[in-house]
């Protein structure tokens, strides 16, 4: 399946002039120079037989069972033998008969697929794969259909894990090398390498270093035959009881698409789809097994409203719960009510966001709305509304795949945008691509792409990207792109700097969030100062062409609060209501007062899928659907829509826009409600209002500061949350949280030495709030900066530390004497 | 016309007293051929060893100095990369015994060898890599590469030429895969051995993805004797296309086997007469031209040329030109299956046919062995073998191949017989061994 928009791009064929002309099974044929046999013929609609050949991996030629005969190689003369087609590229005159017309062919297939079956097990009827299985598959077609073999199978200890999510059964596996290569080819993870030789070779583990790869599941989706297959998958499902739906992965902002397999009502297992434009054929292990999260205990099932008598949440009925929000908010949102704010998280499709953004201005008549449930500025707020909202598709795939250079900042790309990763690392491969990072260490991720550290403590940000415009070895320049991720956020004048810099340089600049919902709040307007497309609270202009669009006489002048001030007013009592969709409270700047505003306000509702932190303090909670269970929009970090449709239906959850909309329609004061219901008519309406070619908001202009200067004995803070962690939306998956890397303090070499431990010891991290201890690993980090994972292995940095990166902290060594059993690899303790 | 067919040069020392010392090398004129080719350009070494007509002594006989010649020169691209020598040492081949006794005996015909040809495609690193498990071989090897640093035939500025070279010596970890030449190279850089896609060829992108000339010992062994005496001396021995002297090991069942060294084109017949016949009280049943891998002949070649067309012509390829000698007391289905078990064992498994194939036919020929074999398995065998040969990444397979079907082509009823009565009991084995009793051998067909 693919999902592609026409995204803007030429439609008109580009014209060649390199092409080579050819003649497989009589028909002729041009095709690109370099093209591989096996792919033009897929051209002209012969499907070759083959096992080990991908087309995004590089030839090998192991498999041999899509040989081909060649009359002619292009020079008159024929080719003595037949020829494996997947390592054999065209040339000009070059005659190719395949199976289809070559019985020299034909029989060299067939007798590769009787030797491929000699030691299979043939145990089609209790294997995965079965029913989908290309050795099956083609065993059909291009093999006999009795074996001559009556000897004995080689046989293998079934299965063994080669990691907590992949399983290996060595007999089915016929050596393909499919999955080794893809690990260390495309992953950059390569822990399973081939072993042994002749009929007993296999895939084989490192002993000392399991298969911890973010993208391992993508080996068991090509792997041609049921050799590889996930814990959570195995004997779960038969392929032809599936119901398979097209999908956008919702963990991240990358808009990677995704096939969900579901049965009965309940997701079995996601697949990558094919979409060269964005993820090609490979997703992270997250957005492959992390599905189970919407079906966990705590999810809601009915609406709650709190008793006033009792203090507890009872269920509801649906239209008794719009009521009792509606006559809250109403009254919070009038006069002396003391005003309502809105909080939305990152997992919103655009068609919320833009309800949610309608719902603030249109119903609570307040610009109080905020997406960004983590640390944030006035800056990021300026520079998203000045260069990122209602921008349209700007820097894609393929221009990071053609760019020269990538300068990365505020931004670790394997942990917080998995297929932005890939993508980079296959144009570090293929085309030589330079990857420089503004970072404080080399992270395993930019280790994989080769980068080029340029060592910058948290907070030296700006300052770090105004020198690369006079980097001569950076070099960047119109051929250059520069990313910057959401944390540049938390460095005064980052995004400022930024911005000169691209100006300088004419490198071209993507914002990368970590949301998958981010970029279309940004679109939605779900800020306080920004409407939807761009517009702006303080143009009165944009506000009028709003107002006409949504039929209503004004739009609030006022800019609204931010996340931090909403919670803020709230914690003083300020705030009569708030509105939170999403947010937990672990990942706000300063999740302590968070929890105090959230309990003081005097109207909480929730719009939650599971029980949270928010849903214990709320009056009203409406369970809302996950994104399985609905249909929207993603908008990925290109600015490209994702539509996605529902998968599965029936559920008791509602849209946030079906949600918003009831809650409208409950609102005595208002005659239209929301001005719709479904998320079909909010996309429809967002797409009318999506053109607006007034005023755009001023760039940020912030001057940089100095960062936090650490005294004796302490370090600046740096973090960033890993891909697989404890986030909530990996609840459930016992198997994929068992490959998430080991929770440690990366420390310089020489604060290792200075504190009297080695790699391994349990280190302590510690503020005036609380303290943090895990294992020390060596880092190539400044001797002043420690970093440590957000959010992993049971730690809440900021929650614990009340401090997040680019703060102060201090580092000791805990207790002295290493801690059994600790996560380190210190090499000979076998 | 040859009155003395024997034409002792690589081997012409190998009685001396310590022969493998590099005094003995010395005093018997070794090094000149060094010495005169650095006053040579590279070019022209180049030139006289294509003059020569010096084909690869390692089986396929691809002219070494046209091998050369495919290294790129010039100052971009691949030509701008260190360019490698690496001998192929790894002589593993069943039947095969040349090389190593040649590094056994005057190691430092080929550490001349390595100087010479490493001067011509300006490399300023050789590898040589030996079969790991003749540790003697390796330690000779290595001491004769010390000796040459000592003397100043190698290291930097070798006598005062300006040209530097250091010579690696390299143990091989146990795999026959590896004398392949681009699975030499992998394991060479530390990875498993398993053959490489080509293209990119050795010459562009060989070690380290450098240009790479792979030679074999003999080959590169030759050179010395090539410089010092000119390619016309070379030439002038041998046949039309299959120019000079080479190692003929025979084996087997004969009566003095051992290396004869000789010009290329002389006989089976002829090397027998040296050898002193088949073992007494014997005849030739059939003989492998070269190594395992070549289809078998039987006494209807005696007089097939041992060069590399007369061999083609018979059907079979020189080879390693490793004369296994078997009598008429040899089961050809027995020796059928111990080759086909060696292939088995040494398939890297990389790919299908040679991995799966060479599995399958041991189970049958074991079957036929035993005199249980199915009126089906001949043909099932032919056709396993149709299906390997020329199918398969790397040539290990296509040996595989060639010598079952050679041996069904000249022996079909003993495989016909395997299918009522076991080869014990055709031939009965002890029969066959060198040192057989008299009285077995009469139990012989």
């Amino acid at each position: 399946m693919t999902v592609t928009s026409a995204g803007g791009a030429g439609t008109e064929v580009e014209k060649r002039d390199d092409l080579v002309t050819l003649t497989i099974d009589d028909v002729e044929i041009s095709v690109p120079k370099e093209t591989l046999v096996i792919r033009a013929a897929e051209l002209i609609g012969v499907q070759i037989p083959r096992f080990c050949d991908h087309p995004l991996l590089d030839p090998v030629g192991a498999c041999r069972q899509c040989l081909v005969e060649v009359p002619d190689a292009g020079n008159g003369r024929p080719m003595p033998k037949p020829q494996a087609s997947c390592t054999l590229t065209v040339a000009p005159g070059m005659v190719v008969r395949t199976q289809a017309s070559s019985p020299v062919a034909d029989k060299a297939q067939q007798g590769i697929m009787e030797f491929l079956l000699v030691n299979h097990p043939l145990d089609c009827p209790v294997c995965d794969k079965g029913g989908e299985c290309p050795l099956q598959n083609q065993a059909m077609s291009n093999g006999r259909g009795e074996s001559r073999f009556l000897e004995t199978k080689r046989t293998f200890a079934k299965p063994i894990n080669i990691s907590a999510q992949v399983l290996l059964d060595r007999e089915r596996c016929v050596l393909c090398a499919r999955c080794t290569r893809f690990s260390d080819q495309i992953a950059g993870d390569p822990f399973i390498a081939m072993i042994d030789r002749g009929a007993l070779q296999q895939v084989g583990v490192y002993e000392h270093q399991p298969f911890e790869s973010y993208f391992s599941g993508n080996t068991i989706q090509i792997c041609p035959v049921g050799a590889l297959t996930s814990a959570g998958y195995r004997f779960r499902a038969r392929p032809f009881d599936l119901v398979s739906t097209p999908s956008v992965a919702e963990h991240d902002a990358c808009g990677a698409a995704i096939r969900v397999d579901h049965r009965r009502g309940r997701v079995m297992r996601r697949l990558s789809a094919d979409d060269p434009e964005v993820n090609e054929e490979w997703i992270s292990d997250k957005d492959r097994f992390a599905f189970t999260y919407a079906r966990q205990d705590d999810r809601i099932t009915h609406p709650l409203v709190r008793d006033p008598g009792t203090g507890e949440l009872q269920p509801t009925s649906w239209p008794a719960a719009f009521a009792a929000a509606a006559t809250a908010l109403t009254r919070a949102a009038g006069q002396d009510g003391g005003g309502v704010g809105v909080l939305t998280g990152g997992r919103l499709t655009r068609e919320d966001s833009y309800a949610y953004s309608k719902f603030a201005r249109v119903v609570l008549g307040t610009n109080n709305i905020d997406f960004r449930a983590r640390r944030h500025s006035a800056e990021e707020a300026q520079f998203l509304a000045s260069h990122v909202a209602g921008s349209g598709l700007g820097v894609t795939y393929a221009d990071l795949e053609r760019a020269r250079t990538v300068v990365l900042a505020g931004l670790d790309p394997e942990e917080e945008a998995a297929t932005i990763f890939l993508r980079l690392r296959k144009a570090v491969r293929k085309n030589g691509q330079r990857v420089f990072a503004v970072a404080s260490h080399t992270s395993r991720g930019l280790a994989k792409l080769s980068a080029t550290v340029l060592p910058t403590a948290p907070g030296g940000e700006a300052a770090a990207l105004s020198a690369l415009g006079d980097d001569g070895e950076v070099a960047l320049d119109s051929g250059g792109i520069l990313m910057v991720g959401e944390r540049l956020a938390t460095t005064p004048g980052a995004y400022t700097a930024a911005l000169a810099l691209a100006a300088r340089t004419g490198a071209r600049l993507a914002w990368v969030p970590r949301r998958a919902g981010d970029r279309g709040a940004v679109d939605a307007g779900c800020l306080p100062g920004l409407l939807p497309a761009g517009r702006t609270v303080s143009d009165a202009s944009a506000r009028a062409d709003l107002a006409a669009a949504w039929g209503v006489p004004a739009l609030p002048s006022t800019p609204g609060l931010d996340t931090d001030a909403m919670l803020g007013a709230a914690a003083a009592g300020q705030l009569g209501a708030l509105v939170v969709a999403g947010v937990d409270p672990v990942d706000l700047p300063d999740p302590a007062g968070a929890r105090a505003a959230l309990a003081k306000v005097p109207f909480l509702v929730s719009m939650e899928i599971r029980a949270s932190e928010v849903t214990e303090r709320a009056d009203v909670v409406l369970p809302v659907a996950p994104a399985v269970e609905k249909s929207g929009t993603f908008v990925d970090w290109e600015g490209r829509p994702r539509v996605f449709e529902q998968v599965l239906s029936g559920g008791h959850a509602l849209p946030d826009v079906r949600v918003l909309a009831g809650i409208a329609e409950a609102m005595t004061h208002l005659s239209r409600g929301l001005g719709f219901r479904t998320v079909e008519q909010a996309r429809a309406e967002f797409a009318e209002v999506w053109f607006w070619d007034g005023a755009r908001a001023h760039a940020p202009a912030v001057d940089a500061v100095e960062g936090p200067i650490p005294g004796t004995g302490e370090f600046v803070l740096d973090t960033w949350k890993l891909l697989i962690d404890d986030g909530r939306m990996l609840d459930g998956e016992p198997y994929l949280l068992g490959t998430a890397r080991p929770a440690t303090v990366r420390l310089s070499a020489a604060t290792l030495h200075r504190l009297g431990v080695v790699e391994g010891d349990q280190v302590t991290l510690r503020t005036q709030v609380g303290s943090v201890t895990l294992p020390a690993e060596t880092a190539d980090i400044p001797d002043s900066v420690a970093w440590a994972p957000e959010h992993s292995a049971g730690v809440r940095l900021r929650s614990s530390l009340g401090a997040g990166a680019g703060d102060l902290v201090t580092v000791s060594a805990a207790g002295g004497a290493s801690a059994p059993g600790s996560a380190g690899r210190q090499g000979g303790q076998a | 016309m040859i009155v003395d067919p024997l034409t002792p040069v690589l081997s012409e020392t190998w009685d001396a007293e310590r022969s493998w010392t590099l005094e003995t090398y010395t005093d018997a004129g070794g090094y000149r051929g060094l010495e005169k080719a650095l006053t040579m350009a590279p070019d022209d070494v180049i030139a006289a060893v294509k003059d020569s007509g010096l084909r690869g002594r390692g089986g396929a006989g691809f002219p070494t100095g046209m091998k050369w010649g495919f290294i790129p020169q010039d100052d971009e691209g691949a030509g701008a990369k260190p360019h490698y020598l690496v001998v192929n040492a790894d002589e593993s081949e069943p039947g095969t015994c040349k090389d190593i006794p040649l590094m056994m005996a005057a190691p430092h015909t080929l550490v001349e060898g390595v100087i010479i040809s490493s001067y011509a495609i300006r490399a300023s690193t050789a590898f040589i890599y030996v079969r790991g498990e003749v540790l003697h071989v390796l330690r000779r090897l290595q001491r004769a590469v010390q000796e040459a640093y000592l003397a100043g035939h190698l290291g930097a500025d070798i006598h005062g030429s300006g040209y530097s070279l250091d010579v690696i010596v390299h143990a091989g970890a146990g795999a026959y895969i590896c004398g392949e030449e681009t699975a030499l190279l992998d394991s060479l850089e530390g990875r498993r051995g398993q053959p490489r896609l080509r293209p990119p060829f050795p010459a562009v992108a060989g070690l380290y993805a450098s240009p790479t000339v792979i030679n074999n010992v003999e080959s590169i062994a030759s050179v010395p004797m090539i410089l010092e005496r000119g390619p016309d001396w070379f030439s002038a021995m041998g046949t039309e296309k299959s120019k000079g002297f080479t190692l003929y090991s025979l084996s087997g069942h004969v009566e003095r086997p051992g290396q004869y060294e000789a010009p290329l084109g002389i006989t089976l017949r002829q090397l027998l007469d040296l050898a002193g016949g088949v073992r007494a009280g014997h005849r030739l049943k059939f003989w492998t031209p070269g190594g395992s891998s070549t289809p078998i002949l039987t006494d209807e070649h005696l007089d097939v040329p041992l060069d590399y067309e007369g061999i083609s012509a018979a059907g079979s390829m020189l080879g390693t030109k490793a004369l296994q000698i078997f009598d008429e007391t040899t089961s050809v289905v027995r020796t059928t299956l111990r080759w086909v078990e060696f292939y088995k064992h040494e398939s890297c498994g990389k790919c299908t046919p040679c991995r799966e194939g060479s599995w399958w036919m041991v189970q049958v020929l074991r079957r036929l062995e035993a005199g249980q074999g199915t009126a089906e398995d001949i043909d099932l065998l032919l056709d396993m073998s149709a299906n390997m040969a020329g199918r398969s990444f790397c040539a290990l397979a296509d040996g595989t191949s060639a010598c079952v079907d050679s041996a069904i082509e000249y022996f079909r009823d003993e495989f016909v017989a395997g299918m009522t009565t076991p080869a014990w009991e055709l031939f009965p084995y002890a029969a066959s061994a060198l040192h057989a009793p008299a009285d077995t051998v009469g139990a012989s067909r």
